[in-house]
């Protein structure tokens, strides 16, 4: 029997009571962005139901079989970037997540029209890219239920988003891979309930099942204004690219629905035609909860992040019976290696209770072999500094051991998980495998802080360098020069904290969404399910992608 | 003669009650099923069980020959044949003689004498048993009848002579009525009994079902077990049976029983009778009818005396006396039985087909359940619709009334609607407590209670679904209805009668005794919210707490049908969520199915007739009733696809109507 660990946390104390408030009031900050969209999208309820139209979250609400699990991804993308403030046009034009349909786990991706008419912008693109790279590594089926008004003309100059210009090209990656995914096996399934003009019109005809609405779906290259604009042609949306028209003369879809129900309901048909999904190994067996709570987990990090965290108090409430087979602890207590069990599956845990040092860099890269060898995967409870830095570590090869790790994470076969505790600085960050390294899912707490240094330290590193500047120049500084360095260093610092903090991060999708502490267990559980399930998802060698001929 | 091994010629509870006894006693038993009951629970309980046909009852059941000869092929040298079917059929009594086995019942004289009521009553009435005044004479025309009915006034009741069961009778009120009453009644009787002949009575008003249990043995012997009282009846078929009467007081019993004594004497009667009189509220008493069998409701009259009832027809088969004298016969306290049937109290009766899904008996001492019906089984169109009897004792009538009304909450039936929430509210109701309740109760003096589901009734069933989900994947319990984000619900449609509540389910916060869902009823785009607690969902069972209040919700999912039981109320919901929606612009689909499963008798059109909306099409009989197929759509017949005399399935396509303008 393996190790139980003994928590020393005390749940009823008044740390945990600060820790627990803390945690809680920024679950409660990002839950509200995610209320601000929601709140938009009901705004347009009475529009839709004028059009006989469900809602996005309405028509998702149909497609999930009822009682099963929803993991969202990158839910705040684009949070208070470019014209949101609050969350109220976040998420990326995209509700998107992992969840059953027909008794199938499937990627489902609802474009969100009732924000800003669905248009395509470069948080969108970014969001559908990533998505795509999850089909590809998951090999999950992607159940799409489109309407989207095509690019969003408002944001298409540089003024509006620096990334405008490569959007362009950027964004026809999509339909190139989903060419990709049609002929490595992984099908997708979607619905055009409505407006599909252009790029729009690609996502939906690029796609293996085509279920269209009768009279909403609007598919076509160009809609009556540009048609009207490019040849002086003037014919109505309905002629150009409705249902009726592609059912019955282009050939554009197969299915041909009522209504939005009706859409959602052909589409779980057509999922249910799929292959059952595959049977892992420990499916079935009885699962032995942690000793803790995982609810316990809103309790243990703190505002002051200069105080420690014993990781180990985490793994506690993360793994099975809490039990933790801890690897070499004898040596660098500082990483932190061992063999657990999360949801009935095996795997190997890396984390840090400090900075690591060479030997810690070390211990990693054997564990994770060993790992390797077994096919174990890995999951990675990020919260390090960086590597350690100094002569002593220097002279013991820290740049090579470091470097070793890096490599050994990038190139281990298994699925990795990667959950962003606290403190992600540095080339720690790279790798205790974040998103550059490409670990199959990240997920961040609230407390995760992602930057190549912390402000504190980048303010005396300016400090440092400009001082070490002036020295060798000769210069001798006046006030006014001490004052402007000081100046930009603490701007430098205010900097550092606003881009490393982990909604701001999100936003931009360096991970696959915040989640509340207390879900760890069940999110890392649920996405090395995915990710073990890829593993028996064969791949199709088809040369081509699905046509309708 | 001694027998050692007895066939039961007879299917559901009543098989299942004699195979008990039978081989209690050590009797070796054998059951006889049709192709409808192969896998029937009195086929599993008996020692050996014989196929005697398809699910027709005349060509299984009421077949003598299929009968005997299955009683010849494993030797069985005694037939019991429970009550129905043959029981009463004069010509199995001798043709069980003539193949050398024993008939567990009177001899075929009896028989034949009780089940005419003309007969019948022409031998009490010299007997000196009480009798309604009314016309039982040779001449059958109709004038003749017609004249004695004027004779005797109204309002008057015509009853088959042969008859049973309420058919081929009917309740005249006026003069006016009487020659198509007549016409009518006769024609039934002359189609479920092959005669015709009829009987005309005065009706008596309100009056009550008391009938007298009888028992005969080969030594001369007649006694009497006391009376049971059956006024509580649907369409003159009962439904809560009790013994003793509360109307019946020692007086009265003794006279009632010497008057059952008589009748049965008058016959030489041999085994279990029951003679049925009619009581009004004056006390005066009117000979009925005596039934020639072990009848349904026996088991009261064994709680009260303590006797097995099949086990002395049995050793009077035997050749054995009677057990006791009629001064041994006591009665302790008061046993009452209901009828548990496979109908629909709220849609007058109609009786219901489908799979029984769930079937879960009550426990108590006090409480019987005699039943034949298990998980999976089947409820068809072919035989009686009565699924169970429930039957409690206690210590006084009140106390039998509060054990049924438990054990019928207790029970649990999911998959087919049945009568028990009537049932339930009649052991509530206070008439009934009062020992009031007339023949007329049911139909006059009884309001079922509205059974529309409220929103909480909805958000069980909505959960039932959502947990149902859950299980589906096979996720662990900490994975039910998860969300790793913001908002996301589900939702579920569901249908109960015309009434479609579109409901939003979403897992919130954990309460102190479980995770609490919110379930949010659209309606005109307003959202009414109710939250529950549930504290366990497994095993077709939901354990919440609602509004402060621990409950336990018995639920089962059948395809898209969505079953719940609160205790007072079994429900059906359809889950519509996925349903096709209707092609975009028909009025209705045009495509006619068979509600149930039945025989079509009359079709009215033919392919390519024109219909108007609403036209009648055919009609298709199922279960004694008439259900008329009409037309949902005017336009053109495109497709006929059964014809007269085809048997058809629940739900079979009949005919297709192409709408006006699309033919």
């Amino acid at each position: 029997m393996s190790q139980v660990i003994e928590s020393r946390i005390d749940t009823a104390g008044e740390e945990f009571a600060a820790n627990k408030a803390y945690m809680e009031a920024y679950v409660a900050k990002i839950r509200a962005a995610e209320s601000k969209q929601l709140e938009t999208e009901l705004g347009y309820r009475p529009r839709a139901r004028k059009k006989g139209k469900l809602l996005p979250r309405e028509r998702l609400s149909l497609l999930l079989d009822p009682g099963t699990p929803f993991f969202e991804l990158s839910s705040i993308a684009g949070y208070a970037m470019f014209d949101d403030s609050d969350g109220r046009f976040s998420g990326g034009k995209l509700i998107a997540g992992i969840g059953y349909v027909a008794r199938r786990r499937v990627l489902v991706i609802v474009w969100n029209y009732a924000i800003k008419g669905g248009t395509i912008d470069s948080v969108n693109v970014q969001k559908m890219l990533r998505l795509q790279e999850i089909a590809f590594r998951t090999r999950l089926p992607v159940v799409s239920l489109h309407e989207s008004g095509g690019g969003n003309l408002a944001k298409a100059s540089e003024a509006m988003d620096p990334w405008a210009a490569r959007l362009f090209v950027e964004g026809g990656k999509i339909y190139g891979q989903q060419a990709e995914l049609s002929a490595l096996g992984i099908p997708q399934v979607t619905v055009s309930h409505g407006n599909a003009t252009a790029g729009g019109a690609y996502q939906v005809a690029l796609s293996d099942y085509i279920v269209l609405v009768r009279g909403q779906t609007q598919l076509f290259l160009a809609g009556p204004p540009l048609l009207k604009a490019g040849t002086g042609e003037e014919a109505t949306a309905e002629e150009l690219g409705g249902a009726e028209m592609h059912a019955t003369v282009s050939g554009t879809g197969e299915y041909l629905a009522e209504d939005d129900a009706d859409a959602v309901r052909i589409a779980r048909d057509i999922v249910g035609q799929l292959p059952a999904d595959p049977v892992l190994p420990h499916q079935g067996r009885a699962i032995e909860p942690p000793k803790y709570h995982p609810d316990e987990l809103i309790g243990l990090f703190p505002e002051n992040r200069r105080k420690p965290v014993m990781m180990q108090e985490i793994i506690a409430r993360i793994v099975d019976g809490s039990r933790f087979d801890e690897f070499n602890p004898m040596v660098d207590v500082g990483t932190v290696c061992g063999v657990a069990a999360i949801g009935g599956k095996q795997v190997g845990i890396i984390s840090n209770n400090g900075p690591i040092t060479p030997s810690g860099a070390n211990k990693a890269s054997h564990f994770i072999q060993l790992c390797d060898q077994k096919s174990t995967p890995l999951v990675f409870l990020q919260n390090t500094t960086g590597f350690l830095v100094g002569t002593e570590v220097e002279r013991a090869g820290q740049v090579k051991h470091s470097a070793k790790l890096i490599q050994q994470v990038a190139n281990t076969k298994g699925p990795k998980v990667t959950v962003l505790v606290g403190n992600a600085y540095g080339a720690g960050n790279y790798a205790m495998a974040s998103r550059a390294l490409k670990p199959q899912f990240v997920v961040s707490w609230p407390s995760a802080r992602q930057a190549l240094m912390g402000g504190a330290q980048a303010r005396q590193v300016m400090k440092i360098v400009t001082e070490t500047k002036w020295a060798r120049k000769g210069i001798e500084p006046d006030e006014k020069m001490r004052a402007g360095l000081s100046g930009q260093s603490q701007m430098i610092e205010m900097g550092l904290e606003v881009i490393s903090e982990s909604m701001f991060c999100s936003a931009r999708m360096m991970d696959d969404g915040i989640i509340d502490p207390r879900d760890t267990r069940r999110v890392v559980s649920f996405l090395l399910d995915v990710s073990l399930e890829a593993r028996r998802r064969e791949p199709q060698q088809l040369s081509y992608g699905v046509q309708r001929l | 003669m001694a027998f050692r091994k007895i066939l039961i010629a007879n299917r559901g509870e009543i098989a299942s009650r004699v195979i008990k006894t039978a081989r209690a006693l050590g009797y070796r038993t054998v059951a006889v099923y049709s192709s409808a009951d192969a896998g029937a629970p009195h086929v599993q309980l008996a020692d050996q069980a014989v196929h005697i046909g398809p699910p027709a009852p005349a060509q299984s059941y009421l077949s003598i020959d299929a009968v005997v000869a299955a009683a010849r092929a494993t030797e069985a040298d005694a037939i019991h044949p429970g009550y129905g079917f043959l029981s009463e059929n004069a010509g199995f009594a001798r043709a069980c003689a003539d193949a050398g086995i024993v008939f567990i019942g009177p001899t075929a004289e009896a028989i034949e004498l009780m089940g005419s009521k003309r007969a019948s009553k022409l031998a009490m009435i010299e007997a000196g048993v009480p009798c309604v005044p009314g016309y039982q004479g040779d001449a059958q025309d109709v004038d003749s009848l017609v004249a004695a009915g004027i004779e005797i006034g109204f309002p008057l009741m015509v009853k088959a002579s042969a008859g049973g069961g309420g058919r081929g009778m009917r309740l005249v009120s006026s003069a006016d009525d009487l020659p198509d009453a007549l016409r009518g009644a006769a024609a039934e009787a002359k189609n479920a009994f092959g005669s015709g002949e009829l009987i005309v009575e005065r009706a008596l008003v309100r009056p009550r079902h008391v009938e007298v249990q009888v028992f005969g043995d080969t030594h001369g012997n007649v006694i009497h077990l006391g009376e049971r009282d059956c006024s509580v009846q649907r369409r003159h078929q009962k439904v809560v049976e009790e013994s003793p009467s509360p109307a019946v007081d020692e007086a009265l019993r003794d006279k009632m029983g010497a008057a059952a004594v008589n009748a049965a004497r008058a016959c030489d009667y041999v085994g279990a009778g029951t003679v049925e009189f009619l009581l009004d509220a004056a006390g005066e008493f009117y000979f009925l009818e005596m039934n020639t069998r072990l009848q349904v409701e026996h088991p009261v009259t064994e709680l009260v005396t303590g006797y097995d009832l099949v086990a002395w027809q049995i050793q009077v088969a035997q050749g054995e006396p009677l057990p006791v004298a009629q001064e041994q016969v006591t009665l302790s306290g008061h046993a009452i039985e209901v009828r548990l049937y496979a109908e629909d109290p709220a849609q007058d009766y109609m009786p219901q087909t489908g799979t029984v899904v769930r079937w879960q008996l009550p426990e108590g001492a006090d409480v019987r359940v005699d039943h034949g019906v298990a998980e999976g089984f089947s409820v068809g169109a072919h035989y009686d619709a009565m699924l169970a009897k429930v039957v409690a004792h206690g210590r006084t009538r009140d106390d039998a009334r509060r054990k049924l009304g438990a054990a019928l909450r207790d029970l649990t039936l999911l998959g087919l609607t049945s009568n028990k929430a009537l049932l339930i509210q009649i052991c509530d109701d206070e008439a009934f407590a009062a020992g009031g309740a007339t023949t007329a109760f049911l139909a006059e003096d009884f309001q079922l209670r509205d059974a529309t589901p409220k929103l909480r009734d909805r958000a069980f069933a909505a959960l039932a679904v959502f947990f149902e989900g859950a299980r589906e994947v096979a996720e662990d319990d900490d994975f039910i209805g998860w969300r790793s984000g913001g908002p996301v619900w589900v939702t579920i449609k569901l249908r109960s009668g015309d009434d479609v509540a579109v409901l939003q389910v979403t897992a919130a916060e954990r309460g102190p005794h479980g995770r609490c869902y919110v379930v949010a009823l659209e309606r005109d785009d307003e959202l009414e919210r109710t939250t529950v607690e549930v504290v366990r969902a497994d095993a077709g069972e939901l354990l919440v707490v609602d509004d402060g209040i621990r409950r336990r919700v018995r639920y089962a999912i059948d395809g898209d049908a969505v079953w719940t039981d609160d205790g007072d109320v079994t429900r059906c919901f359809d889950n519509i969520t996925h349903w096709p929606a209707r092609s975009a612009d028909a009025a209705g689909s045009g495509k006619l199915k068979a509600p149930l499963d039945g025989t079509v008798t009359n079709v009215l059109v033919e392919q390519g007739q024109t219909v108007a909306d609403g036209q009648l099409v055919m009609i298709v009989e199922a279960m004694k009733m008439e259900h008329r197929i009409e037309a949902d759509v005017a336009g053109t017949v495109t497709q006929l696809l059964v014809a007269q005399g085809d048997q058809v399935k629940t739900r079979q396509l009949l005919a297709d109507i192409a709408a006006e303008g699309e033919a």
